[in-house]
């Protein structure tokens, strides 16, 4: 029992927390693109924090309920409707067997997260349900592929809880242009101090080629004294300069490691801001420090707390 | 030896400026170290040429926390050059006929070696895992002899079939999945090198040993070989 899919969108896949402790053989991490969107979405329904979400791309999606349970619809505004009727996103609703729920397009952000009391009940491979399509792992058969017509989403009944809604100040908006912190790292030594200059006066412009692999940025060129370097690990929201000078942000199904030189990463919740921008979007950054980072992801952490919503009705 | 920092979660551990096999086995004896770390502060391990990867989860390590961990338990390490003997050497079976190794004829035009020669040459060599990476279980093994030295493919394929053997540079690799990729293919083996149900999903580990082992047409189809495209 649980969820029809109607259809499937333009790119809906199944995520947990990632996969993690696998990346010496090459296996990556996946996950949330939005991590910030994906907490809320299973705290809103009092699930265990890495419970499996849908990530629905651009909308499209539609599936039809068989059962009785409660939804939170997080991240990008893709025009979200229960049976026609438009539906408030950062917040649970109730959703009974025969309802069809819909997402249409972008309105705001490009990702928005769906989750339902107690998590998708799918099969985990190397401890995750992560979709990498690239690998072929994950999902709803631990093969890799985005969700089709027909699938069926498993979970289970839930009884009604109180309604649970993300507070107006703690929902991003969007549409401003984005400022993210780089952290400063891996070969930054190999960049000049007129090159960081450019870097950090620049505005980006994110590319189409963007996907959950790595968001391609067109602007100032910037070189490093040296092309190419050992391939050596690549963390999470490293910022690359390939041969073109034209910065890279690798997300979270990025290859484990490469050749190419990089400035240092941005922060998982600057990636989960980034991950809400497409195609025109403006970009700039400013040097962060590591410790800011880390507290930044902290408060988050601390702040979710605050906001214990476990009491069901 | 020295730490930089590689974002929120993750700092990187630099044993060399050049790829060796000393810096090598100084990267296969931290990932052995740090493996043993508690459960659920390094939460991964990359492990590649001359650089370890350290991500940790920074809710329970600050980066001056992990860095002052990582060079106590790192600043005694002892290596041995010759780690040869920890582990046991993977032999890969390997078809080297020209209906599966379409590029024989470009290694050859590029070394000036007869196929003979290239099989012979690519076989004796014992060869170092020195990183995993690409795709899951994409072995980079190295170093080949010399004269086995070939540039990469000005335009990449864009389908490899699995278990095609292949050499770029003065290293050689095998693709355990389809995927695109730009290695001149010499070879295909019939050996499973993905299972992701077994564990580990692969046999091969950064710091392992591998050779190869040439077979005819014949056992190459008796071992499951297969001929088609991708």
């Amino acid at each position: 029992m649980g969820f029809k899919v109607i259809n499937p969108g333009l790119l809906t896949t199944i995520q947990d927390n990632g996969r993690f402790g696998h990346q010496h053989m090459g296996v990556t991490t996946g996950g949330p693109l939005d991590e910030y969107s994906f907490t809320w979405a299973n705290h809103l329904l009092g699930n265990t924090t890495g419970a499996a979400v849908l990530e629905i791309t651009f909308g499209g999606l539609e599936i039809l309920a068989q059962i009785n349970t409660n939804i939170a619809v997080t991240g990008a505004d893709l025009g979200a409707t229960i049976n026609g009727e438009r539906i408030e996103h950062w917040r649970t609703h109730r959703v009974k067997a025969g309802d069809r729920l819909k997402f249409h397009s972008p309105e705001t952000g490009l990702r928005a997260y769906l989750a339902v009391s107690g998590g998708f009940e799918t099969p985990q491979l190397l401890g995750s349900c992560s979709t990498v399509m690239r690998e072929g792992i994950g999902g709803l058969v631990s093969d890799g592929t985005k969700l089709k017509p027909e699938d069926w989403l498993p979970c289970a009944e839930a009884p009604p809880q109180q309604v649970n809604a993300v507070s107006a100040e703690d929902i991003p908006d969007y549409r401003k242009n984005l400022e993210l912190g780089l952290i400063e790292g891996y070969q930054i030594a190999d960049f000049s101090s007129e090159q960081l200059r450019r870097f950090f006066s620049s505005e980006y412009q994110i590319t189409p080629d963007i996907d959950r692999m790595g968001y391609r940025l067109k602007g100032e060129a910037i070189s490093a004294s040296r092309s190419g370097i050992i391939s050596e690990g690549i963390a999470a929201g490293a910022v690359q300069i390939p041969a073109d000078g034209q910065p890279i942000v690798l997300m979270c199904d990025r290859q484990t490691i490469g050749g190419y030189p990089k400035l240092g990463c941005i922060s998982r919740l600057g990636m989960a801001q980034l991950a809400q921008r497409g195609p025109g979007s403006r970009v700039r950054f400013y040097p962060m420090d590591v410790s800011m980072a880390q507290a930044q992801r902290l408060a988050f952490k601390r702040h979710l707390k605050l906001f214990d919503f476990q009491n069901f009705a | 030896m020295h730490i930089e920092i590689a974002g929120e979660s993750a700092v990187i551990v630099y044993f060399a400026q050049e790829i060796s096999p000393l810096g090598a086995s100084q990267v296969s004896a931290a990932f052995k170290r740090l493996e043993a770390a508690p459960h659920g502060i390094i939460t991964d391990l990359i492990p590649s040429y001359t650089s370890l990867l350290v991500a940790y989860d920074s809710s329970l390590m600050s980066s001056l926390d992990i860095t002052r961990y990582l060079r106590q338990q790192l600043s005694d390490l002892v290596v041995d050059v010759d780690d040869s003997a920890d582990s046991s050497v993977v032999y890969v079976p390997v078809y080297y006929g020209e209906e599966v190794g379409v590029d024989l004829i470009e290694v050859s035009h590029q070394t000036g070696l007869d196929v003979n020669s290239i099989i012979t040459t690519h076989t004796t060599t014992e060869y170092r895992v020195y990183a995993i990476g690409f795709a899951p279980g994409f072995a980079y093994l190295g170093l080949t002899e010399p004269q086995l030295k070939v540039s990469r493919r000005s335009t990449p394929r864009l389908k490899v079939p699995r278990g095609s053997v292949a050499l770029a540079d003065n290293q050689t690799a095998i693709y355990p999945s389809v995927s695109p990729g730009g290695w001149q293919i010499i070879g295909r083996t019939p050996m499973t090198l993905v299972d992701w149900s077994s564990s580990p999903i692969t046999p091969f580990h950064v710091g392992g040993r591998v050779r190869f082992r040439a077979i005819d047409r014949q056992e190459y189809l008796d071992l499951g070989g297969e001929f088609d495209g991708v």
